[in-house]
């Protein structure tokens, strides 16, 4: 850019406040979009997009961005809609915002290079996991001679000690948590939204936990393959949450265990750490099942097919997750017990690794995006529209 | 043979369908729209307006039967039928019970529309979310549905039904039947005719932009008054509202409006002000804007406003033409640039502004021009200026066939035995002029189901 541009934008800058962000073509058909949906808003029940959408008359990169992290892809609005496709308005707003949301996690990742990985989602997951099942088997190899050993388990840390674990899952959770941590907060930075009170904290961690936006303003669910209400989604996605949080408490259980009170793993079938982590790898297995079950059947004009590589790929990862966390449970005792150690760890690696840049990033973008809603709705609305 | 038939795929023809399935008939949907466009005018609805004796779910306060009965009376001019209104009055205060259970949602009055958080219900997503509620719930119940089914003509003999012939010459007979295809207002030719020409020589209905579905041609109806059924109301009475002259021919619907009138002025095409922009409330005078229009020159005006305005009135779909003046703003909309700042400068210089309040009717008005502007006149003086081009655009035709409350068709003033019509094939016996928000969903459900369970009795009868 030239100097003179450079003063000429920044002259206008003074007059006018600042600089519009130019947007992408995702980003303008949301804008555009919204436009339509402000002078309609039969769908201002269905969740909290709308109402975000109406204090606002127009739509710039940090509002598109910020409203299509409110969507939850729930549908309703598409089916509803009496500007759909084919009316010559091409009104999808799941679509629409599908589209920008994946973009929004590329833009703001951390490191900026590593954005591009959710552009090709299914293959980093695909890498992730070969890498994750690749270097434990060899470890397993090296360690113990043979994939099998002779029958009577015992100690996961005589494969692999237990310093060992703790260093290389510890860095890279370490790492995924910084990664997803930057990226949100340049995230939350640009959409401006004032300071969290105490009650706004609370309405959206409420919002968040019971996946208020999905039940579709009257209770009944939200939409799968047609116009039709279902609670599927919703039981499913919480299936899944809760289960990956049981398995996570375990772990965190497993670790005090270890350095307070100086027992080791394995733990006995009725100790904390494994009914945790039972509970928590029935709880994936049976969501993400029945997620993958639903993704198949979804209608392909909600949300935005291209990214189903990234949402089937995070599905299948979590179900063999807790897949091989139970087998590694029921075989413990046997002579598979080093091979289904070594599968689950390397599983568990993949998932830690495409943390950051994958579709788990969606429920910590999400999250920002409840939070400033449930400020935002706590602040004056500044437009004083004449109907009203 | 088939029970009942219903010919149409909106609101009445499913209230009836469903009404009819429940009382135990069979019965078949023929709409002629195909799928994705189905349920004719009514998936752009957005409310039904309710009588209730006090608070109820979404609605709140009261609204007694006589208030609504009222409402109609005077909206209506009194061309209206008092027995008949009364019956669609009460029956729509307890509808909704029966729309619950076959999956209509409701939720609080939308932003915006606060002024009816009284009197209308408000439908959770809008109109085609009802419309898709109906039919999964038809279709649960053995109600066959067939799209892309255009009725062209019925067998009728001495009044009675016999069957319905399809475009395609398909014959389907059944032992009763339910029309509620519509009005005629897709139909250009028509509109044309009724409407006329003008002293100037023009066809105003030309000129007219249709807010609902391009599948209202009136087939049925032309043929019911060539049958020789009884009709009622004037061919060019409609609802018809000033709408955004870019909007689409056909299926605009609500967000086309344009709400900033009574914030500025309406000039016409030689860009002179006709009408009181501030006359009342604007939800209250929207519905008069479209008969203004069309009875201007090309049937075109402008709604202008300064930027005081910009963000006291809904968000306009389409964006108004800027200017950062005014004679550049008349040239910018091609409009005469003396005669705009003319019209404009008198406007201007008649502003007696008091305390602007355009929640209230407030004591803004200007002194001294005609047409006055009572309420909210504010010079038209901060840039950015804008302007939007409107045009009428007309919703539903109200010219229908005659009935008595058993949603009957008549012939020579009796009553068909197994021939009834709800929606707006008939909602001119209630509506003869006027409109107020809601009442048409009113009508279509309570003449859509009084006619099903009708058309059910009548085919248990043959």
């Amino acid at each position: 850019m030239t100097e003179l541009e450079n003063l000429t934008r920044q002259a206008q800058a003074e007059v006018r406040g600042s600089i519009p962000i130019a947007l992408t073509e995702d980003q303008s058909e949301v804008a555009r979009v919204m436009q339509i949906c402000n002078a309609c808003r039969y769908c201002e029940g269905f969740c909290a997009v709308f109402p975000a959408m109406m204090r606002r008359l127009e739509f710039n990169k940090a509002d598109v961005d910020y409203l299509s992290n409110l969507c939850h892809n729930c549908g309703a609005c598409l089916h509803a809609c009496q500007y759909a496709p084919p009316h010559e308005f091409g009104v999808n707003v799941p679509q629409a915002m599908a589209k920008v949301r994946v973009q929004t996690y590329g833009d703001y990742a951390w490191p900026a290079g590593f954005g591009k990985l959710y552009k090709r989602s299914g293959l980093t997951l695909c890498v992730a996991l070969a890498a994750g099942l690749a270097l434990f088997l060899v470890m397993l190899k090296a360690v113990q001679g043979e994939l099998f050993h002779g029958p009577g388990g015992g100690s996961f840390y005589a494969v692999f000690p237990h310093n060992t674990l703790a260093l290389m899952f510890g860095v890279v959770f370490v790492l995924a948590v910084v990664a997803l941590g930057k990226g949100v907060a340049r995230f939350w930075r640009e959409v401006s939204p004032g300071a969290a009170t105490g009650p706004a904290v609370a309405e959206a961690a409420h919002d968040a936990l019971r996946l208020k936006y999905l039940d579709g303003g009257h209770g009944k669910g939200c939409n799968n393959e047609d116009d039709a209400f279902t609670l599927q989604r919703r039981r499913c996605h919480h299936l899944t949450f809760y289960g990956f949080m049981l398995c996570f408490a375990s772990t965190c259980v497993a670790t005090l265990y270890h350095y307070f009170l100086g027992l080791e793993a394995p733990y006995p079938a009725a100790s904390v750490p494994v009914l945790l982590g039972s509970a928590g790898g029935i709880g994936l297995v049976l969501g993400t099942a029945g997620l993958w079950r639903l993704n198949l059947r979804r209608a392909p004009e909600q949300g935005d097919t291209a990214q189903r590589p990234m949402d089937r790929g995070f599905i299948a990862l979590l179900f063999l997750v807790a897949l091989t966390g139970l087998l590694l449970l029921a075989l413990r005792d046997t002579g598979a017990m080093g091979l289904v150690l070594a599968l689950h760890l390397g599983c568990v690696m993949a998932l830690f690794l495409t943390l950051p840049y994958g579709k788990f990033a969606h429920g910590i973008y999400r999250g920002a995006a409840l939070l400033k809603w449930a400020i935002e709705k706590r602040q004056p609305n500044k437009l004083q529209l004449g109907s009203d | 043979m088939l029970d009942v038939l219903v010919v149409g795929g909106g609101n009445a023809a499913l209230c009836a369908a469903l009404m009819a399935r429940e009382a135990g008939a069979s019965v078949m949907v023929l709409e002629a729209a195909p799928r994705p466009w189905r349920g004719g005018n009514s998936q752009h609805t957005r409310n039904l307006r309710c009588m209730h004796d006090a608070p109820q779910d979404v609605l709140i306060e009261a609204y007694p039967e006589e208030e609504f009965w009222q409402d109609l009376l005077k909206v209506t001019g009194g061309i209206t039928d008092e027995h008949l209104a009364r019956l669609v009055i009460r029956a729509s205060s307890n509808c909704r019970g029966w729309m619950r259970k076959h999956g209509v949602n409701f939720q609080p009055p939308l932003s915006g529309a606060l002024h009816v958080a009284r009197t209308n219900a408000f439908f959770m997503g809008g109109g085609k979310a009802l419309v898709n509620a109906y039919y999964r719930s038809a279709e649960q119940l053995g109600v066959q549905i067939r799209y892309d089914a255009p009725v062209a003509s019925l067998d009728l003999r001495d009044g009675r039904f016999l069957a319905a012939r399809l475009e395609n010459g398909e014959r389907i007979e059944a032992r009763a039947c339910v029309l509620a295809a519509g009005g005629f207002e897709s139909n250009r030719e028509w509109l044309r005719e009724a409407w006329g020409r003008n002293e100037r020589g023009e066809w105003p209905a030309d000129n007219f932009l249709i807010r609902g579905t391009r599948f209202n041609q009136g087939v049925l109806l032309k043929f019911m008054i060539d049958a020789g059924a009884d009709i009622i109301g004037d061919p060019s009475q409609s609802h018809c509202v000033a709408i955004d002259a870019r909007a689409p021919l056909y299926d605009g619907g609500i967000c086309t409006r344009i709400d900033c009138v009574s914030l500025g002025v309406v000039l016409n095409r030689d860009a002179e002000r006709f009408y009181d922009e501030g006359e009342d409330f604007w939800p209250k005078r929207y519905a008069i804007w479209g008969r203004l229009t069309a009875m201007q020159p090309g049937q075109a005006a402008y709604s202008i406003i300064d930027a005081k305005a910009v963000g006291r009135f809904m968000p306009p779909v389409f964006p108004g033409t800027q200017a950062d003046t005014l004679p550049e703003l008349a040239r910018k909309l091609g409009l005469d640039e003396n005669r705009f700042m003319q019209t404009l400068n008198d406007y201007n210089a008649a502003c007696r502004v008091g305390t602007f309040d355009h929640t209230a009717l407030d004591d803004c008005h200007t002194e001294g021009i005609a047409p006055a502007k009572t309420h909210w006149a504010r010079p038209i003086d901060t840039a950015p200026f804008f302007g939007y081009p409107l045009r009428p655009g007309i919703t539903f035709t109200y010219l229908g066939l005659k009935v008595d409350e058993t949603a009957a068709v008549r012939f020579n003033d009796k009553p068909s035995d197994n021939l009834f019509v709800a929606g707006e094939m008939m909602a001119g016996n209630v509506l003869g002029k006027g409109y107020t928000a809601g009442v048409g969903m009113s009508i279509g459900t309570a003449f859509g189901r009084i006619a099903g369970t009708q058309a059910a009795a009548a085919a248990q009868r043959n």
